[in-house]
């Protein structure tokens, strides 16, 4: 069985916000389905009843103590920002507001 | 056709660490933009996620106190999507493990009592604040962003769609917020947004079993426009209904000045959020000990303080539900309460003068020491002191701290009372107004208080009232007999 | 002998015996660097001032005859994707151009605390993605051995450096073959540690359960120092082991004998190269010589690894990179809304491995194929593990090739991703278990090529592959192992 991701790039690519060039995408969509096809062959494995492994380490998560440790200077915060305003990080207007207050 | 509404709500809490769910910034609110972010909390590039044990144990003790059954293993997942306020594009959530499955809160609504029950109980983070430039947030031409808030540990509870009208909702609303603020889990603010609320609403038509297409409604921020923008929300979906058409499935924001919802423009795909297990932190295991040493530092809930005090104190609904409600309040009367037993006047006094005496000078109960007021009561009681004085000295007290006694010792206030002490001063203002006397025998019922008014006035008040009253109308009663017997 | 020509045990013990000052080794590096750097292009950022700097004061302190650590003054070379404090780390990638971390990764913590000049950050696939440090947004570091060829990826830099005397030790990642391929390529020893023995916090992430911080030296004790510096439990990462760390120098006892040996069939595969097997099987015929029992084992599902971590990493990846949004660091593209800006600065910021790894994540995770790709994956890698903790139950040892092939030319796989895919599949599959695994040098291919052997033993045996890399090292000498590199009049090789 085949995979034909050409269908899939558009979705995808703007779920994961990554403007693409008509010919990347075009690229893209035929060594995705290469890969794709590759790795489903996992899928012949029967793995019914098998716990998936999301961490290799069997152990707990550790628990820390409700401290306070000292949080960066804003000098130190902004540094690497390209559009420091007034102490906040600047963005471009949002369209979008459907995660406002997720 | 007849609809009825149906209402879920999820509610998203702070919750009151010193610390952030994942690392060391402080949590506290107002401080200047970004200064409370370190390179976790910012999502910079290899920083990693340590668990808050202060967190989880808030956690498990709101879930605790919501009948929630906590899961001894819980799993953290990460949730992608892409906001300015999100700055690792993912939230750490729980997804299909959270920490507590199920619950209910029993609210009274229209004189009975209902069960709402809970889907879900999860912790994830917060994320940070956006300020958007412009006239309305949908035009903004830019957005500033401030990352203090982010990371801060939030408590998401999730209702079964049960609720029926805005007001049903509202009140579920402030009867969880007690529970959660006796559990000291978070202050519960929603003008600081610590309690935010977001509610999916949809119709149906009465006795359908099946829910109708919703609507998922944002931006509430007070109790007041949780009720206003649902029934708001309800009877928008009526009219469509109504009409023939159908309602869209859709998310909106509740416009507070138009007390409208306005819908949300969202993309496509938008909510595809790949969920999948947070690779850099390992399941949450809790012992059982754990779960029952915070099971048994559970405070006394709202709903059986209410009972108790009813029971205790022999105080009336209204009374025990003023202070369950009002938490300070109420740990004040019981304070006092322990050292003064005649309730019916401390109640009197507490949800009477004191509390508007607190709501006039800012005060919280908590500032004001039970002793003063146990010596205020007793002076009264003892006669010592008159009402009106008392509530002089109330006043003062709780603006000052003053000992009430040491005011009527320093001040000589005591009541003066006895018809020795009495009678010499009621006769002496019969006979300084000879105009008020004759109109109290020409029946005018002022000339009485008038001249009561005249001898607290040269008492500074301290007369016994009842004493006064009695010897006033003897006097007077007895002028009349006296002068006839001259004339 | 020439000081950059000794291993770091040997220049840790000159050091500590006064015999030479930190800033004359750091020198000696320096001198090489600028001698072949411009050539091969192992760093992204040198770093001679620091090293300098540092250099002199670990001379001051040891003048003052304060107690030091055995690597004071010993200089290192660190890929770059470790966060060094107010030096730029940029993950080879543009979106990271300028990036200048305010904090250090916990490992650079150690190696500042020990006294070690850092000589600067290398060369790398970008977000380590990648078999060959072509990847680079910036250049490819080419193979000291013949310079048409690729280091192997994507600790390219760091193996390179190592090679070639640029460094006598250094840091790298490994999430699938990232640190034991490219030691193949380029003749050295490479420790990929068991998941959780060294502190990732700092460690810029590709695949969170994948990514492991290791070393690439010359020998097997150099390897041991490095990882007595940057082995143990670290409070600030949670997927640390909390776990007494040993001391990995005494591994130069090289006893063999009563070894349980399994050579993995799927690794000495008969689509290898031949050269490559036949010196993995020599080596083995040397453990049995030296009384070791070696036998062959199957690992099966060795044919799936690939599969599965062609599915899991990129979908970590996904959601890993999705922080270089152009609002707090990083490149940023400009954009009429927020939405545009974002798609921009991530579409203009990443090369073309790390959009494609993007969207194969993106895509493992999305509704409708979570099942069959992501969670398949990690139910495979269930199997994998359980395949492991069987076969660890018979042998102590596990051995094949570090890669299928010598290094292979520059761009001869850029076109086709899957085919460069494939030259991980000996890797992969120790880390989808989360084991230990080292690559030691198994010889000189007849073209003239380092060629690998990996060696993979069960979680925190770490040792006992020192110990079986000290082995070899007694017939082969590592110092030995160095590219010709022949400089013309004008400078180029
Ligand atoms: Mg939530
Ligand atoms: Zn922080």
């Amino acid at each position: 069985m085949t995979v034909d991701f050409s269908k899939e790039v558009d979705y995808v690519a703007n779920l994961a916000r990554l403007s693409l060039k008509p010919a990347e995408k075009e690229r893209m969509a035929g060594q995705l389905s290469d890969i794709l096809q590759t790795a489903r062959r996992i899928q012949e494995l029967d793995t019914t009843g098998v716990e998936p492994t999301s961490h290799v380490l069997d152990l707990p998560a550790v628990l820390r103590d409700d401290v306070n440790r000292p949080s960066l200077p804003l000098n130190r915060v902004l540094q690497n920002t390209p559009r420091p305003e007034k102490g906040f990080f600047r963005v471009p207007g949002v369209k979008d507001l459907a995660h406002s207050e997720e | 056709m007849k609809y009825e509404v149906v209402i879920g709500l999820e509610i998203h809490l702070e919750l009151q660490t010193q610390s952030k769910l994942f690392c060391g910034c402080s949590t506290a609110f107002g401080r200047e933009p970004n200064t409370n972010c370190c390179p976790l909390c910012l999502g910079l590039p290899g920083s990693l996620p340590v668990f808050n044990r202060k967190a989880i144990e808030l956690a498990v003790t709101a879930a605790l106190a919501l009948n929630s059954s906590i899961q001894l293993k819980s799993r953290f997942d990460r949730k992608n999507y892409f906001y300015p306020d999100l700055p690792k594009a993912y939230q750490v959530s729980q997804y299909d493990q959270p920490l507590a499955r199920g619950g209910c809160l029993e609210i009274e609504f229209e004189g009975s009592r209902k069960h709402v029950n809970l889907e879900r109980i999860h912790l994830e983070e917060e994320a940070g604040k956006l300020i958007h430039a412009g006239d309305s947030i949908l035009g903004a031409d830019y957005t500033l962003v401030d990352y203090n808030r982010a990371g801060i540990p939030l408590l998401e509870i999730v209702t079964t769609p049960e609720l029926c009208s805005g007001r049903e909702a509202r009140l579920f609303l402030e009867d969880l917020r007690l529970v959660l603020l006796y559990c000291g889990v978070s202050d519960c603010k929603m003008e600081e947004g610590s309690l935010r609320c977001d509610a999916n609403i949809s119709l149906r038509s009465t006795g359908s079993r099946e829910l109708g297409t919703k609507a998922e409604v944002k931006n509430m921020n007070s109790f007041r426009s949780v009720e206003q923008a649902l029934d708001y929300e309800a009877e928008r979906q009526e009219a469509i209904l109504s009409a023939g058409d159908s309602v869209i499935q859709e998310t909106c924001h509740w416009d507070e000045e138009k007390k409208v919802t306005v819908p949300l423009r969202g993309k496509e795909g938008s909510s595809d959020y790949r969920y999948f297990p947070e690779p850099d932190l390992l399941p949450l295991v809790l012992q059982s000990s754990f779960v029952e040493s915070l099971a048994a530092a559970l405070p006394e809930l709202p709903y059986e303080r209410r009972l108790r005090l009813q029971e205790q104190y022999q105080l009336a609904k209204k009374e025990a539900f003023l202070l369950t409600e009002n938490r300070e309040l109420g740990d004040f009367f019981e304070s006092v309460a322990r050292q003064y037993e005649d309730y019916r006047s401390l109640i009197n006094w507490v949800q009477g003068d004191l509390l508007y005496q607190l709501h006039e000078s800012g005060k919280h109960a908590k500032e004001i020491e039970p002793r003063l007021l146990i010596e205020l009561l007793l002076l009264v009681d003892k006669g010592i002191i008159n009402r009106p004085v008392a509530k002089d000295l109330l006043t003062e007290m709780i603006k000052t701290g003053e000992s009430p006694q040491k005011m009527v010792q320093e001040r000589g206030i005591e009541q003066i009372s006895g018809r020795d002490k009495l009678l010499p001063i009621v006769e002496q203002v019969v006979n300084e107004n000879p105009e008020a006397v004759k109109n109290f025998h020409r029946g005018k019922k002022k000339a009485l208080a008038f001249l009561v008014g005249k001898v607290m006035a040269s008492t500074g008040g301290r007369a016994d009232p009842n004493e006064l009253n009695q010897l006033l109308k003897e006097k007077l009663i007895k002028k009349r007999t006296g002068g006839r017997m001259k004339d | 002998m020439k000081l950059y020509e000794h291993t770091a045990a040997e220049l840790s013990r000159l050091l500590q015996a006064k015999e030479v000052s930190s800033v004359d080794v750091v020198h000696s590096f320096l001198e090489r660097i600028g001698l072949f750097d411009p050539h091969l292009k192992a760093f992204i950022t040198p770093t001679p001032l620091m090293a300098l700097d540092t250099a002199a004061e670990v001379d001051n302190r040891r003048m003052r005859k304060e107690k030091m650590h055995p690597l004071a003054g010993v200089p290192v070379a660190v890929k770059d994707n470790i966060s060094t404090r107010d030096l730029r780390t940029t993950c080879a990638s543009r979106v990271l151009e300028n990036y200048v971390p305010p904090y250090d990764a916990t490992v650079i913590g150690n190696l500042r605390n020990a006294g070690m000049p850092l000589l600067g950050k290398t060369n790398m696939d970008e977000f380590a993605m990648g078999s060959s440090t072509e990847n680079s947004a910036f250049f490819p570091t080419r193979n000291p051995w013949d310079l048409s060829r690729v280091p192997g990826g994507s600790s390219g830099g760091s193996a390179v450096a190592v090679s070639t005397a640029m460094a006598p030790l250094a840091l790298g990642s490994d999430t699938g073959g990232s640190i034991r391929q490219p030691a193949s390529f380029c003749g050295v020893t490479g420790l990929r540690p068991t998941y959780g023995r060294v502190s990732r916090y700092g460690l810029i992430a590709f695949a969170s359960s994948l990514d492991q911080i290791g070393t690439l030296t010359l020998t097997a004790l150099d390897c041991a120092f490095l990882m007595n510096l940057i082995a143990g439990y670290d409070p600030l990462d949670s997927t640390s082991l909390p776990q007494d760390e040993p001391d990995y120098t005494d591994c130069t006892d090289p006893e063999v004998k009563g070894l349980r040996v399994g050579v993995i069939k799927q690794n000495v595969s008969a689509g290898f190269d031949r050269e490559v097997t036949d010196a993995v099987l020599k080596a083995a015929s040397l453990l049995e010589k030296n009384r070791a029992e070696v036998t062959e084992v199957s690992l099966p599902l060795t044919d799936y690894g690939l599969g599965a971590y062609y599915l899991i990493a990129p979908s970590e990846a996904s959601s890993n990179l999705g922080r270089y949004d152009g609002v707090r660091y990083g490149y940023s593209a400009e954009g009429s809304s927020v939405e545009a800006m974002f798609s921009r600065t991530r579409g203009e910021g990443f090369g073309s491995e790390v959009k494609r790894r993007i969207m194969i994540g993106t895509y493992a995770l999305s509704a409708g194929y979570y099942d069959a790709y992501y969670l398949q994956a990690m139910k495979v890698r269930t199997l994998i593990r359980h395949d492991y903790e069987a076969v660890f139950k018979n042998f102590d040892l596990l051995i094949g090739a570090s890669s299928p092939t010598p290094a292979f030319k520059i761009g001869e796989k850029t076109a086709d991703p899957l085919q460069m895919y494939l030259s991980d599949v000996c890797n992969i599959t120790d880390s989808l278990a989360g084991v230990p695994s080292l690559s030691v040098p198994a010889g000189i291919h007849s073209s003239g090529l380092p060629m690998g052997m990996q060696l993979t033993a069960s979680p925190l045996r770490e040792k006992l592959l020192l110990k079986v890399a000290s082995f070899f090292e007694q017939e082969r000498d590592p110092l030995s192992l160095r590219p010709q590199l022949e400089l013309s009049e004008g400078g180029s090789p």
